[in-house]
């Protein structure tokens, strides 16, 4: 340890402390807003009832992406409910000014795919929004995390938030992620190793080779999943994967500002000698990939597992969650998981929807077909993701193999648009939440990468991903 | 938002680990664009069958339990989503503190966004409170007590002066707003591309 060595995660809340009050709370400064229609409307009425103006428009992005069809985006295509929530989103904006991509606008997509896409997640910024997977933008380098609606309010009338200093946490992953895995396996694999609490109270900063060679798009994956361990905030420290993806977005520092900028990025990274609170190492060299059995994201195998035993558990209440867990999913204890059939595939969300997504799902679609019985969706992040997966043919495959390729939107990932499981029906989804009833009523979620999504798709069960890649 | 001093009434236990908020509200219920009227939706899938009746056995619809003004739960509430539409629910269905070994971060936060008092006890505890009928629960003194029982708790006196005196955070945060402000011209400087 370095007296005076900081972490990522310091640096960040150092940067952004406005003041520190005497009962110990601490007011942070908000750099970006990321704004959807479900956790807004009742912060902008907040500020319409109090008579309070909305700070700073500009430090603002909103977009429509839970509620709508990824079928039609004609008007009249929204249940009533939807439909309302998605007017009041675009009254509030052209009332308090707030920047916004319209519905039908190419750059339309899931607020944790467009912000960086626009370049309005940057590193070294803190990002809020009312929306859990906000965790997503650490990938930069940034502290983000998810917040409430009444601190979506607090956002637009301060532009700070009172906080508390979280805990450091560093999650070394070592070695090389062999073939036909992804950051979604890191990130399923970790929670089962640490457990859906297992970060609470902490800042996570994911390190290590297997880290440092993942895409932006892979560091946004295994960010995304850190709300699925509890954590406040999920981290990778920017390096030259970072700046290349962030020069010349639309609302990128450019010129000298990205001079300027560039140097001051260079400085984030954790000091050597940092001191963290709690520390993981993995060597993900032998890694398999993960699949879900259970109703929270910790209830992870490999996929060359079985259905484990409730009486395996060591203590009387971990057995009950497990069998009501197994009860809820319609799984016999030691059944292979390769022999468990699914009825639909979801590829998409947040956390999977981004264009390395699309091909490595479309390098297991190509030249197969879906098998009899499954439905097979395919929802890209953003118009700007479906565009160029288009334009490298990509719709093409899906489209030959059988697979529904759709508009941008949340879509399947919560079902509040009319993408839902069926009761009992079971899926293989490159989402982030297993949970009863998330996907829809009475709906089995199994979380996995989008290559194993894939794979259950063309072979109707899951399936090892790294055999249909070795037949190639 | 209203004040949190005392509070005395029936402790409804829903002991399981990871009570997610989708479990207390689902999505379908996230549509409205005010904060009131979700009382009725609140653990949804758990409460009401297939028909949209009430399932008899569930906690919240027992006779004994249906004006619950306190929940007990498993460690790790309200894990998941940001929606504060789960704490809306609780607040409507008549629930003003949530007893569990552990809770989520985003949650727990929420709740003190809407005068919901969390208290964190182990889950022998909790346990043990599941069986004493009503409790009273004293802010102030930080206690809680029930049949034989009595507990202290502990809660960060920030945020217990936040529920003691219903403050508004955002009108505490804009009478520091020439701070706010002094901040902004000194991150011009620094950081001009933010």
């Amino acid at each position: 340890m370095s007296p005076g060595a900081r972490t990522l995660y310091d640096k960040l809340w150092d940067a952004h402390l406005v003041e520190t009050r005497p009962d110990g709370t601490s007011l942070l400064y908000i750099d970006r807003h990321l704004v959807h229609e479900v956790t807004s409307p009742q912060a902008f009425e907040g500020l319409r009832l109090a008579e309070r103006p909305l700070r700073r428009p500009e430090a603002i992005l909103a977009v429509i992406d839970h509620n709508i069809s990824t079928q039609n985006r004609e008007a009249g295509s929204f249940e009533e409910t939807s439909r309302l929530q998605v007017e009041a989103l675009v009254e509030n904006v052209k009332a308090f000014q707030v920047p916004y991509i319209p519905l039908l606008d190419d750059r339309q997509g899931i607020v944790h795919v467009i912000g960086p896409e626009q370049g309005f997640t940057l590193p070294g910024s803190t990002v809020v929004c009312g929306d859990s997977h906000t965790s997503t933008h650490g990938a930069f380098g940034a502290l983000a995390f998810g917040i409430g609606t009444s601190e979506v309010e607090h956002v637009f009338a301060t532009q700070t938030l009172p906080q508390r200093r979280s805990k450091n946490m560093r999650i070394c992953f070592e070695g090389v992620l062999p073939e036909g895995l992804s950051a979604k396996d890191l990130a399923l694999f970790v929670i089962g190793q640490i457990g859906t609490a297992g970060g609470t109270g902490h800042v996570l900063e994911f390190a290590g080779s297997a880290v440092r060679t993942l895409s932006m798009e892979g560091r946004m994956t295994l960010c995304n999943m850190s709300i699925e361990a509890g954590a406040r905030a999920g981290l990778v420290a920017p390096d030259e994967t970072t700046f290349a993806y962030v020069a010349g977005r639309p609302m990128a520092p450019a010129g000298p500002l990205w001079e300027q900028a560039l140097t001051s990025w260079r400085g984030l990274p954790t000091d050597a000698g940092a001191r963290f609170d709690l520390e993981y190492t993995f060597d993900v060299s032998g890694l398999a990939p993960q699949v879900t059995w259970g109703t929270n994201p910790e209830a992870v195998l490999d996929i060359t597992g079985r259905v484990p035993d409730p009486r395996a558990a060591a203590d009387p209440a971990k057995q009950e969650a497990m069998r009501l867990a197994l009860d809820y999913m319609g799984l016999k204890p030691g059944t292979p998981m390769e022999e468990v059939p699914v009825q639909v595939v979801f590829i998409g969300s947040c956390t999977n929807g981004r264009i390395e997504d699309m091909r490595a799902a479309a390098r297991v679609a190509q030249g197969r077909k879906v098998a009899p019985g499954v439905r097979a969706l395919v929802v890209p992040g953003s118009g700007l993701v479906k565009r160029q997966a288009e334009a490298e043919g990509l719709d093409r495959i899906f489209l030959e193999a059988g697979f529904e390729w759709r508009l941008p939107g949340c879509s399947m990932c919560l079902g509040m648009n009319d993408d839902r499981l069926e009761p009992g029906e079971r899926s293989a989804s490159t989402s982030n939440r297993n949970f009863e009833g998330r996907q829809g009523r009475g709906g089995r979620t199994h979380l996995v990468s989008p290559e194993m999504a894939a794979a259950a798709a063309v072979t109707g069960h899951f399936t090892d991903v790294r055999r249909l890649l070795e037949v190639r | 938002m209203k004040p949190f001093t005392t509070l005395t009434g029936q402790a409804a236990p829903l002991l399981r680990a990871n009570i997610d908020t989708d479990l207390l509200i689902p999505k379908q219920f996230l549509k409205t664009i005010v904060r009131t009227g979700l009382g009725r939706h609140l653990f949804f899938e758990l409460r009401y069958d297939d028909q949209g009746r009430e399932k008899p056995d569930f906690i919240l619809n027992r006779p004994d339990y249906r004006e619950a003004m306190i929940l007990l739960g498993g460690p790790n509430f309200g894990c998941g989503s940001s929606r504060e539409h789960a704490p809306w629910a609780l607040l409507d269905f008549g629930i003003r503190c949530v007893i569990a070994p552990s809770f989520a971060d985003i949650f727990y936060n929420n709740c003190f966004s809407n005068g919901i008092l969390p208290i964190t006890l182990p889950m022998a505890a909790v346990e043990d409170l599941a069986t004493e009928g009503p409790l009273t629960v004293d802010l102030p003194a930080q206690t809680l007590s029930g049949g034989g029982h009595s507990y202290r708790f502990e809660i960060e006196p920030a945020r217990k002066t936040t529920l003691l005196e219903g403050l508004d955070a955002i009108g505490v945060s804009l009478a520091s707003l020439p701070t706010i402000e002094a901040y902004e011209a000194r991150r011009a400087q620094i950081t001009p591309w933010l």
